[in-house]
């Protein structure tokens, strides 16, 4: 399978299974179009055709170009088969009961009030709970516990607002560091926050122990300030951006993240992108809400043009601005054409409900923190361990060539097969297609090849 | 002449040491395509 697009001055070939990128001329991005379906005789009568005004375009030129396409493809490097489809469940049935990630939920509360929050405002459609210090420290021990072989382990303390416990997430951080050396791991912590309770004491902390912080910054200030709202009715935009400011300066400006959510509000996200790098905040990721869709902030049809123009406008300014000695990172424009994730791990997905878990205050184990609140998909708990097989099978069984629908995409060796809680909440199985969340993904990945080939021109 | 290729294949079965994707930054949207290999 190949995926051949045209974006800003480049015509881009992509093999789906060698994982090649060809940048071609007009002339042989046609001929690849019609190579498969079209003899080599019928080829050359079509293009002599089209491009009889060019004298740069003849049959000896056409001929040339069709054997080169043909020693890619015997070499492999386009049209290649696909030989993936039976090692789908490969490295899930290796790692069976290997957990490596959790995302500690260390408090159902918050102190904002933003009516978007996947999480009703941090308390995830139940009780407002802290997580104490015994529970985390058990979800710990049940991480290094279960870990096998593994040496990179993760924690990512997220909320609700994690920061309204601290002293817990302080005190966790120094248990795990006690351990690690004994069990031979490498824990990485990370931490999401809005930002409200950042002070010297956070950064310190965070600049110390934190391999990567997330900042809930959504751009504008009256977009930000439409739905990030203290109980109060206040914004948060002017409380925060300081603190993010000073935080991100101690940081040397590295390891962070600003990330936005875009809604129906504000489709035109560039300009909340813009106003980031205004700032001086230099890596970034803004998202598409999470939502219902019927939900006043929903992304709708009539939205989704808008948004995958800014996508490309977003890539031309990155292009623009790198050239200029003033680079900026988008999250989802950062792929390694040569360093990325190998052909398992591309089809395995993100490991949501194996290797990758969420724990509430109360230690209960869920897929990931998408399904946090959904009874049905509660895994067991940090003491017990996973108890519900049929869940866990069912996320074990998840990849990309569990989907049907994805088998004719060109995308699928780069999202995986997708996020399952957005396909849970759009289709209602975990193994469902977000159809929306597709155009967006295949855009973003076009957008970000286009990137890595610019740099090679 | 007309063609120009940047990228030319994409571990016995994964060793499962790279970042978990929901960790790093979006928490919304799989970002596998982002990661790293730490093989």
């Amino acid at each position: 399978m190949i995926h051949c697009y045209k974006l800003g001055p480049l015509n881009i070939v992509l093999d789906v299974y060698s994982g090649s990128v060809h940048l071609v001329d007009d002339v042989a991005y046609d001929l690849i179009g019609m190579y498969e379906t079209q003899s080599k005789e019928a080829i050359i009568a079509t293009l002599c055709e089209k491009y009889k005004g060019r004298g740069d375009v003849n049959e000896s030129e056409l001929a040339e170009c069709y054997d080169d396409v043909t020693a890619l493809k015997e070499q492999g490097k386009l049209f290649a088969p696909d030989t993936f489809s039976s090692l789908a469940g490969t490295l899930k049935e290796r790692n069976a009961g290997v957990v490596k990630a959790l995302c500690l939920h260390v408090a159902h509360v918050c102190n904002l009030n933003c009516s978007y929050c996947f999480a009703s405002q941090g308390k995830y459609h139940g009780e407002r709970a802290l997580m104490s210090y015994e529970v985390g420290k058990r979800a710990l021990d049940f991480l290094v516990e279960n870990s096998g072989k593994r040496h990179n382990l993760e924690v990512d303390f997220f909320g609700g607002e994690p920061l309204m416990n601290f002293d817990v997430v302080k005190r966790l951080v120094f248990y795990a560091r006690s351990i690690e050396k004994q069990n031979n791991k490498n824990f990485r912590f990370t931490l999401t926050t809005n930002g409200v309770l950042i002070d010297d004491d956070v950064i310190d902390f965070c600049n110390k122990e934190m391999s990567n912080v997330v900042l809930s910054l959504d751009g504008r200030k009256e977009v930000h300030d439409r739905y990030r709202v203290d109980y109060a009715g206040n914004g948060s935009w002017e409380k925060i951006v300081p603190k993010f400011q000073k935080l991100v300066a101690a940081r040397g400006g590295k390891n962070y993240y600003m990330r936005g959510t875009f809604t129906h509000a504000n489709p035109d996200f560039l300009e909340d992108i813009k106003t980031m790098l205004d700032l001086g905040f230099t890596e970034l990721s803004m998202e598409p809400v999470v939502c219902a869709p019927s939900d006043p902030s929903a992304l709708t049809k009539e939205d989704l043009p808008i948004i995958l123009k800014q996508y490309e406008d977003l890539a031309f300014l990155m292009d623009e601005r790198r050239k200029q000695g003033k680079p900026f990172t988008f999250y989802h424009y950062m792929i390694d054409l040569t360093g990325g994730p190998c052909v398992y791990k591309r089809i395995s997905g993100c490991g949501s409900g194996t290797e990758y878990m969420a724990v509430t205050p109360w230690g209960d184990l869920y897929p990931c923190h998408q399904f946090v609140g959904e009874e049905k998909f509660r895994l067991g708990s940090v003491f017990e361990g996973v108890t519900n097989t049929k869940v866990r099978d069912e996320f074990a069984s998840c990849n990309v060539y569990a989907r049907p629908k994805c088998k004719d995409c060109w995308a699928k060796l780069y999202c995986s097969g997708g996020c399952a809680a957005n396909a849970y909440h759009a289709t209602g199985s975990v193994n469902g297609v977000y159809e929306y969340g597709c155009e967006l993904f295949r855009k973003r990945m076009e957008c970000a090849i286009m990137l890595e080939a610019l740099k090679e021109e | 002449k007309r063609i120009k290729t940047i990228r030319t294949d994409l571990a016995n079965g994964g060793c499962g040491e790279c970042q978990t994707s929901c960790q790093s930054a979006c928490k919304t949207s799989c970002g596998i395509a982002n990661q790293k290999c730490e093989n």
